[in-house]
């Protein structure tokens, strides 16, 4: 690149000689994404250790770590036969399951927020959850096979896909996303997802409607490897896309005509994220039903703590929804032991609190919404 | 998805140009928006080194043709050209390497810092070789337009005259040579109107063509090399200030009489409403 394909820059701002401004004030913004990184991955290894030796069946905290050690070959001991098959055909699919459902959810919630500009926005809230239980009941009641194992998901897939668009479609007008709209639009959509899967589960014989009710109240108590296997590449492929938009989706935040001047095909990037975010909801509604909440939550506190940029909230939402489900399949399966409160359940308990506070916010700082 | 990931490694660089060169070109422009014609038949040209202001009555298409600049709209009828090529002919990327567009109304999503604001403007830079200089483009944007002690501060809490310097330094960071400014002085008191124009005429001096709309026609006949008068869709009178502030033809319209004198000590044309 030479200087000859340089314009501009000697024009008039850039001529005074300059000094970075980088203002005090963001510096120390700047050092909090590297402290929060850290903390939530040391805490999700915590999570995930605590998580494999408590339960029904106790392994201490050295033993789990000896027998990992022992299956990737550095050194370690194996457990004994139970230990072995509880450790890692019970406990490891299941905490590997909750961080991927966490991690989608977590990711999603960030780049709804991000596309339709709105701290409201997230896969359960506006209806995109739901779309995918349609389209997952649909699979079990009509005993569809056609992709195997991968049946659920594709079906979620599908089903989350094609009510994202509508959502948008819906909810959009001049570029903006009001909050009553989006919210109303969200209930409006959750709705009708109620009523087909009322219709289905009418339809469905006995065993196929335990069979949704399980699936529906929102649990990783079935978890095993091939499931895991059966979600995997969908979250990998969206968590790995959604990044690469960081930036862009900074530059949306000023409207969508602003994004465009600065060189962002609006256009192509809001299909591609809604294709994302679809894939990373149905990744997580096909194995734990509606969890609700996750994707509102986590990346509402770390833009609170880290500030907006979403080249950290993407993936650190992510990290952030892998520590916070982990932390909650926990709780969920302790807490009543030896019961197991559904999942589902307890994100609601304590996330529809939250959301309550963020909309009274909101709503003091828009002075109501008419 | 693979080809818009990577797109941005394959973007041409603008050149620089001689003063005079046209920069973006409207020929014969017609735009319907709804039912309504609001541009029938409009010729304007923005050269490099110059400062072009749109003026007229409210509704006479001064936001539509500078957004049908910025290729926000696509014509009916008619061509927008930018940098000698067809506006459709350029990529985002390419585009935002050649306009800054500043829009009327200053929105943000996210409680963004202010520099984090201004920081976005280079992100068309993002990747070449000039993206080294952000740091220092930044300084000397928020410094022109005088609010470098906010940035350290949250976008949503400045004022509004405080946020569209914000948004013109944005503008001014993405040191592209076209410049379209929709109404810049609206929010602003009367040392930043001046500041704003000031800074306009320093980017033209620098070889950038600069397009703005503006209501106060004093700043239009101070400020600006030619002056646009848009009327009812079409433009009723182009040429230097002198010649286009006519207070019959102001009167007409703005449907509204006005008188147009110069200045006793400097010359330059003074236009008031005629009061009682």
């Amino acid at each position: 690149m030479t200087a000859t394909a340089t314009p501009a820059t000697d024009s008039a701002p850039v001529r005074q000689d300059a000094k970075s401004p980088a203002s005090k004030g963001s510096k120390g913004r700047r050092s909090v994404p590297y402290l929060l990184t850290v903390g939530m991955l040391a805490g999700l290894v915590l999570v995930c250790l605590v998580s494999a030796g408590i339960g029904a069946y106790k392994i201490p905290l050295g033993d789990v770590i000896g027998s990992a050690q022992h299956r990737i070959g550095l050194g370690g001991a194996a457990l004994d036969r139970v230990g072995e098959s509880v450790l890692w055909n019970v406990r490891f699919p299941r905490i590997v399951l909750a961080l991927i459902v966490g991690a989608s959810l977590g990711c999603a919630g960030a780049l709804m927020q991000g596309v339709f500009g709105n701290p409201l926005a997230e896969p359960a809230v506006i209806g995109i959850s739901s779309g995918a239980a349609v389209g997952g009941v649909a699979s079990i009641t009509f005993g569809l096979s056609f992709f195997g194992n991968w049946t659920l998901p594709v079906c979620a897939f599908v089903g989350g896909l094609i009510t994202v668009f509508l959502v948008y479609a819906m909810s959009r007008s001049g570029g903006r996303t009001e909050v009553i709209t989006l919210i109303l639009t969200g209930v409006a959509v959750t709705a009708f997802g109620g009523a087909l899967i009322g219709l289905f589960i009418f339809f469905a014989d006995n065993a196929e409607v335990t069979q949704i009710t399980f699936w529906q109240l929102g649990s990783l108590a079935q978890a095993t490897w091939p499931k895991v296997l059966a979600v995997l590449p969908w979250a990998l492929v969206g968590l790995a896309i959604a990044p690469f938009y960081s930036r862009k989706l900074d530059l949306l935040s000023l409207g969508e005509r602003p994004a465009r001047h600065l060189g962002v095909d609006v256009e192509r990037m809001r299909v591609v994220l809604m294709f994302v975010t679809a894939l990373l909801t149905a990744a997580a509604v096909a194995v734990s039903g509606i969890i609700g909440f996750v994707g509102l939550v986590v990346p509402h506190l770390l833009r609170m703590l880290a500030g907006p940029g979403h080249r950290f909230l993407v993936p650190g939402s992510a990290l952030g929804g892998a520590l916070v489900l982990a932390g909650a399949d926990l709780t969920a399966r302790t807490v009543a032991a030896p019961a197991e409160l559904p999942l589902g359940v307890l994100t609601a308990l304590i996330g529809s609190p939250f959301f309550f506070w963020l909309l009274r916010r909101t709503r003091r700082k828009q002075g109501g919404w008419a | 998805m693979i080809r818009s990931l990577f797109a941005v490694r394959h973007r041409e660089l603008p050149e620089p140009v001689e003063p005079g060169t046209t920069l973006a070109s409207a020929e014969a422009l017609h735009i319907k928006l709804g039912a309504r014609h609001v541009l029938r038949g409009v010729d304007i040209e923005a050269r490099a080194g110059e400062v072009v202001a749109l003026v007229g009555p409210n509704g006479a298409g001064k936001s539509t043709l500078l957004a049908a600049l910025a290729t926000d709209l696509t014509p009916d009828a008619g061509t927008v050209r930018i940098c000698g090529r067809d506006a459709g002919a350029w990529s985002a990327g390419e585009l935002a390497l050649r306009r800054a567009v500043l829009p009327q109304a200053a929105a943000l999503s996210f409680p963004f810092l202010v520099e984090e604001v201004v920081r976005m403007g280079r992100a068309p830079w993002n990747g070449t070789a000039l993206a080294d200089n952000d740091d220092e483009v930044i300084a000397a944007a928020m410094r022109a337009t005088e609010v470098t002690e906010f940035a350290g501060r949250p976008f949503s809490a400045l004022s509004g005259g405080e946020r569209a310097r914000v948004a013109l330094a944005r503008v001014l960071a993405q040191q592209a040579p076209l410049l379209l400014l929709d109404e810049p002085t609206a929010a602003l008191d009367l040392r930043h109107q001046e500041l704003v124009l000031r800074v306009c005429r320093e980017r033209a001096a620098a070889g950038d063509a600069v397009v703005v709309v503006l209501h106060d026609l004093g700043l239009a006949a101070a400020y600006a090399d030619r002056v646009a008068v848009l009327h009812d869709g079409t433009i009723a009178a182009e040429g230097a200030p002198a010649e286009v502030f006519d207070g019959a033809l102001l009167s007409r319209v703005y449907r509204q009489p006005v008188e147009v004198l110069p200045h006793p000590r400097t010359g330059t044309l003074l236009v008031f409403p005629e009061r009682g």
